[in-house]
């Protein structure tokens, strides 16, 4: 079954949270990766591999970089899951 | 009439009997970096685990750098030059192509009529090499294989490229494969992904200069033209070394017959940390495996880094004689190979 947004955030900021230790409270939709969560562009590679196993996504490198902020990935994963 | 041609004479076993490295006498820490690119130690330290490599002076040719390491590896196998059948040299960064550095390499280590030929697999070119001598050894055209992974990747770095400057060093690694009693290479799983050639490759050609079209060439700040340079994509660089490249490694494991539980050492190319720990990570190694992490002083050798980390290891104690190590090479082309050996 489709994750809903909430599980998709809640998913995410479990995933952030084990590959950057950034405490899962602090994932928020409007949060970016970069410049709040400490994710920098390797461990966003991480980060997109992981939610690409939990949400049974596939999230090509060129589509990578599009996704800036907590809500932008959240909003692929919904319209991209299988 | 078809003859019948006689049943391979070699020795079906083989295993790795000497390694020798070198390491340019220049040592470049990340300071030096910084003069040419906007960046910082820190952050130069947390995207690659490097804090210094070595550079080659102008003396210490590819060559001149296989030539130390290939008589320490000689010495440590305890064999004379001339009993060495076969020179396999990885490498990228000998820029005269004809003819192949093998050959010098041979006359001058004393290695006489020895086969020699150069490869060209990049950061896997060692992997490649290794497993051409075991073939060569089991088919029985040479009895003792010299492969050697040798660069000067500074020549080929375009210092102004915050993403790769830091990257690259130069040295030469060396080994001595001879016939074994038992397997002490396992079998290579290796392979190319030529779908992703242009993940990974150097800026222009070498003809650019000749043929080319002035405006399609790299031009630097003041408009002078760059000397070509190896280029990659990080991102998608660090997604393939790390989830398929654990496949990879996983699959060598499997060819062998053993599990991680039995290695002792893992010894990837030295490409970047980063990739390292995830590949760790992702491969679940257990905690009493020795992970080398030579890339952290040496920087990213390429094809002279599986050998380079594996003399260090040994010279340090951290690895010894008889371990079982896994070793995988990846990089351009995509091109990649691991194998199970067990350590000289």
């Amino acid at each position: 079954m489709a994750a809903t947004q909430e599980e998709i955030v809640a998913g995410l900021a479990e995933i952030v949270n084990e590959i950057a230790g950034i405490p899962a409270e602090d994932v928020k939709p409007e949060k970016s990766f970069t410049d709040d969560l400490d994710v920098d562009s390797l461990s966003m590679v991480e980060v997109v591999v992981a939610a690409e196993e939990r949400f049974d996504v596939k999230i090509p490198d060129d589509d990578v970089k599009n996704l800036k902020t907590v809500r932008d990935a959240t909003e692929y994963i919904l319209k991209h899951q299988g | 009439m078809t003859a019948k041609i006689k049943p391979p004479q070699g020795s079906p076993y083989a295993r790795i009997i000497g390694v020798g490295g070198y390491r340019p006498t220049r040592i470049v820490p990340n300071e030096e970096i910084l003069k040419h690119i906007d960046s910082s130690d820190e952050w130069i330290r947390s995207r690659s685990g490097i804090a210094t490599r070595h550079w080659a002076s102008p003396e210490e040719t590819v060559a001149e750098m296989t030539l130390e390491a290939a008589g320490k590896a000689i010495a440590d196998a305890g064999i004379s030059a001339g009993e060495i059948g076969g020179v396999i040299m990885a490498t990228v960064s000998h820029f005269k192509q004809t003819p192949a550095i093998a050959t010098e390499i041979a006359h001058r280590i004393g290695a006489g009529r020895a086969a020699a030929f150069d490869v060209n697999a990049g950061c896997a070119g060692f992997g490649y090499g290794l497993t051409l001598a075991k073939g060569m050894i089991a088919d029985g055209s040479a009895r003792h294989v010299l492969v050697v992974g040798a660069e000067r990747l500074s020549d080929l770095t375009d210092l102004t490229d915050r993403s790769t400057a830091f990257l690259f060093g130069d040295g030469a690694g060396a080994v001595v494969v001879g016939p074994a009693d038992e397997p002490g290479i396992g079998p290579s799983v290796w392979g190319s992904e030529g779908d992703k050639a242009d993940v990974i490759s150097q800026t222009i050609p070498w003809d650019g200069f000749r043929v080319g079209d002035l405006a399609q060439l790299p031009v630097g700040e003041n408009g002078e033209l760059k000397f070509p340079a190896l280029r990659q994509e990080g991102q998608t660089v660090f997604r393939w070394a790390v989830f398929e490249m654990a496949k990879v490694a996983q699959q060598a494991l499997d060819a062998a017959g053993i599990t991680a539980q039995d290695l002792d050492v893992f010894i990837p190319h030295q490409a970047n940390m980063r990739i390292i720990d995830s590949m760790v990570k992702t491969l679940k190694l257990p905690e009493h495996v020795t992970v080398a992490r030579d890339v952290e002083s040496t920087g990213n050798t390429s094809a002279a880094s599986i050998p380079l980390a594996m003399e260090r290891l040994l010279a340090t104690g951290q690895a010894k004689s008889g371990d079982t190590a896994l070793i995988i090479g990846f990089g351009a082309g995509l091109a990649y190979a691991a194998t199970v050996v067990t350590l000289p």
